[in-house]
């Protein structure tokens, strides 16, 4: 029983991470329709960002985070007006954003691998790691931590897209992105707004995966899990990708304890399941084809 | 000169493949990302083949195609009737099961991650561009036969073929299938060559960039796939002398070209134009008599001009 919590709180620990990159998926495809495959370099940038802000300019842990999570916002800005934009002005099909996402993430990876170069990294211990005894469980401080300041950014984010003028936006827009537009709505600007949110969720996230892991440029791994967890809850589904998220890293948790190598095939048996018997995943809308 | 033939052997292969996908893309409109998948379980097979039973190449070439053929009539079975964007990221599912399922299978030879070494050096520059003019051929023919057709008009209007009697279903999987077979091939000829191949030769990276060539070169035309797979295999290798920065350049190429040029750089047309061969041929004394028929092909028209007389 013990050690079938232990593994729970790991899980959901680690699926906390994959919520707050997984939600940067499913808010673009909302209202884009499209898998932005770049927002994984931006999560990879992050983790690098991240380590040289606690090793260069010396800054604390939380200092730190912030620092990321604006530089990421930016970095997701920046890809938006430069690989995606262009495209939407001339309402390119589906795919075009897809390849240019999959050009923009080989460039981001490989300006890692050519600028820092492809050694790992390892994050500086932040604070003491001794781990925290609740009865006859011991968890870690940094699962801890990562749990309860993912759940504060994604409340943070629910709140923003529920309670403000520009939440409400952002929803009108995934709803119907041309007549929003008619209302008045600036989609251009709500889109670079999705772009930058996801980014800083991005910038948090790559944080947290470069402390509990380590920093290298190859991060595909991890953040195709992530969108795997968004198909999962269903792609453009906020509480899916959520849901998703926590789901994936539990059952991959229990997995690996079972047998390790099954660690990441797990996830994408996951995915064809998922495509196979219900594709708009747990939480999302039918995807019927309305001929 | 070693080098040069070694750099088009490779993009040999890679047109192989990218020729399957050229069916698949450009000419009945689904997106793949996963056929780096089909490689591997072409390559495996063949190197299996010849490596325990010692099947002569050929066949073995012939039976990677077959598998691969297989495992993608059940592959499209279940995927085949999701919407666009979700078969992607069925066959992306696909591609990474595939390789990790063979990372796993730990028996002689195929030894899981650590590789399937000692595989008959079969294949060479001249093989690989038989097997691809072949290859070019025999998809020519079944572009300008009734199936081409079929595939063009789901391409264009999935319900509309529908209604005037065209099996959308069965026409998408064959689709699938010979590009399928197309990829086996091509694995299998990439195995040959390289003697050693792992199961992470064969990974999502690997898929991105054969779907990358197919749309570089542009869709809906053999030519595009020829410029494509020749271009992107080569460009990595001429950038060489700036060694870490040449991947940099190849993934800004690609977000610059399918902004600036998103038709593909052969956009949709085939070069059929010989007639430069013709004048050529005129000016040899022997050959003026059989000169190359000038646009031997009757091409099937681009989208544009096919939607202008519909």
């Amino acid at each position: 029983m013990n050690q079938f919590l232990q593994q729970l709180i790991n899980g959901v620990s680690i699926g906390s991470i994959y919520a707050l990159m997984a939600v940067g998926y499913s808010l673009v495809y909302s209202i884009m329709n499209f898998s932005n495959f770049a927002h994984g370099g931006v999560i990879m940038l992050s983790a690098y960002i991240g380590y040289y802000a606690v090793t260069l300019l010396g800054l604390s842990f939380l200092p730190a985070l912030l620092v990321t999570a604006l530089a990421a916002t930016a970095i997701a800005g920046i890809i938006e007006r430069l690989a995606y934009r262009p495209l939407r002005q001339r309402n390119a099909p589906t795919l075009y954003f897809i390849i240019s996402a999959m050009g923009m993430s080989i460039l981001l990876e490989n300006l890692v691998i050519a600028t820092i170069g492809p050694q790992f990294k390892t994050y500086p211990i932040l604070f003491q790691e001794t781990t925290i005894n609740l009865g006859n469980l011991s968890v870690s401080k940094l699962d801890i931590l990562m749990l309860i300041i993912s759940a504060i950014s994604l409340i943070l984010l629910v709140l923003f897209l529920n309670k403000t003028r520009a939440g409400l936006a952002v929803r009108a827009a995934t709803y119907n992105a041309r007549a929003s537009q008619l209302m008045g709505v600036n989609v251009d600007g709500i889109i670079f707004l999705v772009f930058a949110l996801g980014g800083a969720l991005a910038g948090i996230a790559g944080v947290f995966f470069g402390m509990k892991y380590t920093v290298y440029a190859q991060a595909g791994v991890i953040t195709n899990k992530a969108f795997i967890a968004a198909v999962f809850g269903g792609l453009g589904s906020l509480p899916g990708a959520i849901l998703g998220s926590i789901l994936l890293g539990v059952i991959e948790t229990f997995v690996a304890a079972a047998k390790s190598q099954f660690r990441d095939l797990i996830a994408f048996v996951i995915l064809i399941a998922v495509l196979v018997i219900r594709p708009s995943g747990i939480m999302g809308k039918s995807s019927e084809d309305k001929a | 000169m070693e080098y040069v033939l070694n750099v088009l052997t490779l993009a040999g292969i890679n047109l192989m493949v990218v020729l399957g996908l050229g069916l698949l893309t450009g000419y009945t409109g689904l997106f793949s990302f996963g056929h780096a998948g089909f490689m591997l379980i072409g390559a495996y097979t063949s190197a299996y083949l010849t490596y325990m039973w010692g099947v002569p190449f050929p066949l073995a070439l012939l039976l990677a195609g077959l598998a691969a053929g297989i495992v993608s009539l059940g592959l499209g079975r279940i995927t085949l009737k999701l919407r666009g964007d979700y078969f992607l990221i069925a066959t992306l599912g696909f591609g990474e099961s595939v390789r990790l399922i063979f990372d796993n299978i730990d028996i002689e030879p195929i030894n899981g991650a650590r590789g399937f070494s000692g595989i008959d050096k079969n294949s060479n520059f001249v093989s690989v561009w038989i097997v691809c003019i072949i290859g070019i051929f025999v998809l020519s023919r079944l572009i300008r036969s009734r199936f081409g057709r079929n595939f063009k008009a789901i391409r264009e209007e999935e319900l509309a073929s529908s209604t005037i009697g065209i099996d959308v279903f069965r026409t998408k999987m064959l689709s699938l299938f010979v590009s399928a077979v197309y990829a086996g091939i091509g694995g299998s000829l990439f195995a040959h060559y390289m003697t050693f191949i792992k199961p992470i030769n064969f990974a999502l990276v690997k898929s991105t960039e054969l779907t990358i060539m197919a749309i570089i070169g542009g869709l809906g035309s053999i030519s595009g796939a020829v410029i494509g797979a020749l271009l992107l295999t080569t460009l990595p290798e001429v950038l060489r002398f700036i060694s870490d920065w040449r991947l940099v350049i190849y993934g800004a190429t690609v977000v610059i070209l399918i902004i600036a040029r998103p038709k593909g750089i052969a956009g949709g047309r085939e070069f059929k134009d010989f007639s430069w061969v013709k004048k050529l041929c005129s000016y040899l004394p022997f050959a003026a008599a059989k000169a190359v028929p000038a646009g031997v092909a009757d091409e099937p028209k681009t989208r544009e001009e096919g939607r202008k007389d519909g």
